[in-house]
């Protein structure tokens, strides 16, 4: 299994996502610099967390214009896996290739801290390997996680089943309690009509290991291979 | 050369999480009377373009491209020439 | 402050407002041999301020201990000091105000304290792993303090969050002391291949010297010499000497100047933060001995018409200068180009000892390096003990009720904004990014890994303000013990420190007599535990309308955990486990927060520090947690036992309960000729305690390494169910207390 990790100014997950699945999944991990227009010959692209262009204007607008952004979109067209991270999410929704937008938390604060997601959808090749129902322990850390799109896109993306994570309890219970930052019906990640693009804001990276408070992350990586 | 003022607001349906934070703060300083705030960007653009028409369609097309997400932003500019 | 020509003569008022005493002024122009022209005074004024040469200070820092076998680069020789930690890396670490920016604009003044004690950190070549933060305000109450703390966090997270490195907690307190004039404290640890070591010095006469980063604006101008004054009133008005930070191009900045390491072409870096250009230039100059030259029409500006004086004294954040090697120029222009950010010759290095600084063809300043970095005034102020010890340390023990009530007391306690869960503060910083962080906010320490090796790096900061303003030496003392203590519970063990030290204005007798006695006290604990000091900075004017801050030399702590599977968590782990105390209890409610928050005094001596009991626990702490049979150990601090014991109930995965039953084993411990007062076993904060737990099979090894290195242990009672009973005194479900502790400064802040 072959990775890139796309690296734009300000992406700070990348060398997190790049361990992740080197040293803990034992892929072969490749970082592509923004400014590049192919890509190597990779399965698996990872738009990495972070604050690319400083997250200037809005999360992620800026980076959409990348000039590796073309060869992103032509891996997704392929129907090869893309999985986009937090600010990856960001990139991902103002690129267009998944629908809707982000807002300001619903606290307008940062939030950093470990959240409970239920896995909502396992016909994905992110999630084929875990539990439908499950409930994953990973960090979130963002000030902009607050997903929101129109009734129409909502009804599609239930209708089908493409929202693939929820914000919930341990016990896999959706309340507002539970949602971190007030995005639409609980949504944590999303997968396009083809099901090879995902975008998450929880880090799962920061969750590949039992050191680092929970190895649950490991899931999506597993379902991978 | 032109300017052109353009505002860039969240849409009507769009919740705002900021613009309901800064009315909270506002009404424990006892600013009351506000009653709705909706938080936007602002951006002055220097350009340079041939005629009003073309500043205006090039105005458009950097809002609807890069300075606003069609999402969940709507904006207006005014243009002047300077 | 902005000026289309500089004034041709120097009058006495432009010297007074420059901070320069007439006899500096004299010593100014014995130095150059002439009257120095507007641009020079305006460098020797920077250069000379207490913010850059220590002028008050320097006499009594050179008291503290900086050698030690694992030392690479000691204090003082560069922008932060090295400690080996074995395998080829090391560690750089400093911790540094931004006190008075703070006050004025705590988002900004936050963000860019961040900003600039990284760029200490990679100037060095090190890549900076880990931020921590000494915080103190004002009591929550008062609206202002809510606006400073808010500020404070957001732009701390701001600043760190966007850059990716994770800010892994630190300490926050509340005092009315430090009502309007915050503390703002950070610091930064990075890690570095010993090979990789860069030095801040000019070098090779001919080399060139290149600008890097932002552009130059009138930001922060004279900000060196503005925190060096104390606030006032118009503070306010000095508004535009607060600098604006812009973390994403630090970023870049950053991941350059890494990047540079790795090639021939480098020479030298340095930072620009306090004094800027003039700062960097004279000091890599200074220490390379040698001359430099540089051309500031060159330097890349945000604004025009500024003058020489304005582009030398600017303070305008994420600069860098750096010394190349002569023909490797291209190396540095393609990293600059990579990464989008300015490169530009501004000079080169020089034959001599000047510092020539033209504006075009012609020479707005010409002064001996060493005569701005090595040459500055040094004072011996007078100190006097202040007239408020004789009062304050009197306390009358019979005259203090003891509580009718000890749970009330405990909520009381644990309710207190400085003992709380500051999780609503850390939660707004990105704790995790890099995925190293192994002990997240809340635990004695921050502790995280060294990937590559089995090590971890613990950290922590401390200081008690009452306690130094009760009695600045033990309390200086008991900073260190404490940090020490903090970083060996996790089993690492304390290999040096550095401070950050907060004083009021030091022309005032009272004030650079409690400096004094602070720093011999820390110098006392540093040598009795064998942690050098590697650096760090000294904030002194800090003084609002009422008065000066309690003295608060902050300490931060840095130990090395051999196996990182060996550390030891600070919260109860499972049911069943046996816990003990470490430790003796006195008579000790002098300075207590008990004594605050419960009977309303800030008065008597502090717990007094018993250097061989401080280094015989932390051997024993070292040991057992190497032996692995420690299952989990947490200081106890403000609050004493009985807080100390709930902590260890919060664990974030899942509460934990106790039942502690063998108090009567602690009474007789008080000293033979008085009995321990039951407050005082439950609330006083004796030193050099901690609490422990460990497996039942574990009972007889704990004790045997307690009584190896003569710690007195007790066992206390048994961790499980969900509630914390001590003895009959206190019988508590824990998620209540734990709700009391974990939301108070939320709900604060909300309020």
């Amino acid at each position: 299994m072959k990775a890139a990790v796309i690296v734009f100014p300000g992406s700070n997950c990348d060398t997190d996502c790049a361990h992740a699945l080197s040293d803990i999944m034992k892929m072969r991990v490749e970082f592509v610099w923004h400014k590049e227009s192919t890509l190597p010959d990779v399965d698996l692209v990872v738009l990495p967390g972070g604050f690319s262009y400083g997250d200037y204007l809005r999360t992620g607008a800026i980076a959409r214009f990348s000039p590796v952004m073309q060869a992103v979109a032509k891996h997704a067209d392929d129907g090869r896996p893309l999985i986009g991270i937090c600010n990856g999410f960001q990139v991902l929704l103002e690129a267009g290739l998944l629908p809707g937008a982000m807002l300001r938390n619903r606290s307008i604060s940062f939030v950093c801290k470990h959240v409970w997601v239920r896995v909502e959808d396992t016909d994905t090749v992110f999630t084929r390997k875990i539990d439908k129902g499950a409930t994953l322990s990973i960090p979130i850390a963002h000030g902009e996680g607050n997903y929101t799109c129109d009734d129409d896109t909502f009804n599609r993306l239930q209708d089908e089943s493409r929202i693939v994570f929820r914000y919930a309890s341990k016990n896999g219970e959706t309340d507002d309690q539970h949602n971190p930052n007030g995005s639409r019906d609980h949504i944590a990640g999303i997968i396009n009509e083809k099901r090879n693009v995902l975008g998450m804001m929880p880090h799962p990276e920061r969750a590949s290991e039992t050191i680092l408070s929970s190895p649950d992350g490991r899931g999506i990586w597993e379902s991978l291979l | 050369m032109y300017k052109a003022t353009i505002n860039v607001t969240l849409k009507k349906s769009v919740l705002d999480p900021q613009g309901k934070t800064v009315l909270h703060a506002l009404g424990t300083l006892g600013f009351e009377e506000a009653k709705d705030i909706r938080v936007g960007k602002f951006f002055e653009v220097t350009l340079d373009a041939a005629s009003p028409e073309k500043a205006e369609s090039r105005i458009r097309d950097m809002c609807d491209r890069l300075l606003t997400n069609p999402v969940i932003e709507d904006y207006s500019f005014d243009l002047k020439k300077s | 402050m902005t000026m289309t020509a500089l004034p041709k003569k120097i009058t006495p008022e432009m010297i007074a407002s420059h901070g320069i005493t007439t006899e500096e002024y004299q010593k100014i122009c014995d130095i150059l041999g002439r009257e120095p022209n507007f641009t020079e005074l305006g460098i020797f004024s920077v250069m000379w301020s207490e913010h850059c040469s220590y002028k008050n200070s320097k006499l009594v820092l050179k008291l503290f201990p900086t050698e030690g076998p694992h030392l690479l680069v000691k204090a003082g020789e560069e922008n932060a000091g090295i400690v080996d930690i074995g395998d080829g890396l090391a560690i750089c670490f400093k911790i540094e105000s931004h006190n008075h920016p703070s006050a004025i604009e705590p988002f900004q003044g936050a963000a860019t304290g961040v900003g600039g004690i990284l760029r200490d950190i990679f100037t060095m070549g090190a890549r900076p792993v880990l931020l921590m933060n000494s915080l103190r305000f004002g009591l929550l109450d008062n609206a202002q303090s809510r606006r400073l703390v808010s500020g404070v966090v957001q732009g701390i997270g701001h600043y760190g969050n966007c850059i990716g490195v994770p800010t892994i907690g630190g300490e926050v307190a509340f005092h009315e002391s430090y009502e309007g004039n915050p503390l703002v404290n950070a610091m930064a640890l990075g890690i570095v291949k010993t090979t990789d070591i860069v030095k801040g010095k000019a070098a090779g006469v001919g080399n060139p010297v290149y600008y890097v980063g932002a552009a130059t604006g009138r930001d922060g101008l004279g900000g060196a010499a503005f925190a060096s004054k104390e606030l006032s009133e118009e503070s306010t008005a000095d508004r535009p000497a607060v600098q604006v930070g812009d973390p994403f191009l630090e970023k870049l900045l950053m991941e350059a100047c890494l990047e540079l390491i790795h090639t021939d072409a480098l020479v030298g870096m340095q930072d620009m933060g306090a004094a800027g250009l003039t700062c960097s230039t004279c000091e890599t100059a200074a220490r390379g001995n040698t001359g430099i030259e540089i051309d500031i029409a060159k330097v890349p500006r945000r604004e025009t018409g500024m003058t020489s004086y304005e582009v030398m004294l600017s303070e305008s954040q994420e600069r860098m200068l750096i010394i190349a090697q002569k023909g490797k120029e291209k190396t540095i222009d393609d990293i600059f180009e990579k990464w989008d950010l300015h490169a530009v010759k501004i000079g080169h290095v020089a034959e001599g000892s000047g510092m020539l600084v033209k504006d075009g063809d012609q020479v707005v300043a010409d002064i001996p390096a060493k005569a701005l970095v090595d040459e500055g005034p040094i004072y011996k102020r007078e100190k006097e003990k202040p007239a408020y010890l004789r009062e304050a340390q009197q306390l009358d023990l019979k005259s203090i009720a003891e509580p009718a009530d000890y749970g009330k007391v405990l909520k009381q306690l644990l309710a207190h904004p400085t003992i709380a869960s500051k999780q609503w503060v850390w939660e707004q910083y990105d704790h995790m990014v890099r995925t190293d962080t192994v002990f997240y906010p809340g635990h004695d320490a921050a502790l995280i890994r060294v990937k590559g090796t089995k090590k971890g790096i613990a950290v922590s900061t401390d200081c008690n303000g009452l306690y130094c303003y009760l009695d600045p030496h033990e309390g200086g003392k008991i900073a260190v013990a404490e940090a020490a203590r903090n970083v060996a519970c996790t089993g690492a063990v304390p290999l040096a420190i550095t401070n950050c030290l907060n004083f009021g204005n030091p022309m005032k007798p009272d004030v650079f007599w409690q400096f004094y006695e602070a720093v011999t006290g820390m110098v006392a604990a540093c040598k009795a535990l064998d942690t050098p000091v590697t650096g760090g900075n000294v904030s002194l004017y800090n003084e609002n309308p009422a008065g000066a801050i309690f003295p608060t030399p902050t300490v931060g702590m840095v130990g090395l955990l051999d196996d990182i599977e060996k550390r030891v968590p600070s919260f109860f782990q499972r049911d069943g486990d046996l816990i003990f105390l470490a430790g003796d209890t006195f008579n000790e409610i002098g300075g207590s927060h008990y004594l605050m928050a419960v009977h309303g005094l800030q008065r008597g001596l502090p717990p007094r520090l018993n250097l061989e009991s401080a280094v015989a626990l932390q051997k024993f702490l070292i040991e057992s947690a190497a032996l692995g049979i420690t299952a989990s150990c947490h200081d106890t601090a403000e609050g004493g036992l009985a807080v100390a014991l709930a902590e260890c109930c919060f664990n974030p995965a899942s509460f934990m309960g106790a039942r502690v039953d063998s108090l009567d084993l602690l009474r007789p411990s008080a000293s033979s000729n008085e009995t321990l007062r039951e407050d005082a076993l439950f609330f006083g904060e004796s030193q050099s305690r901690v609490v422990l737990s460990v497996r039942p099979k574990s009972k007889e090894g704990i004790i045997r390494v307690a009584q190896k290195h003569g710690v007195p242990i007790y066992p206390l009672g048994t961790v499980g169910g969900t509630r914390l009973v001590i003895d009959d005194k206190i019988d508590v479900e824990v998620p209540e207390i734990a709700d009391i502790f974990n939301n108070v400064i939320r709900k604060k802040m909300e309020q």
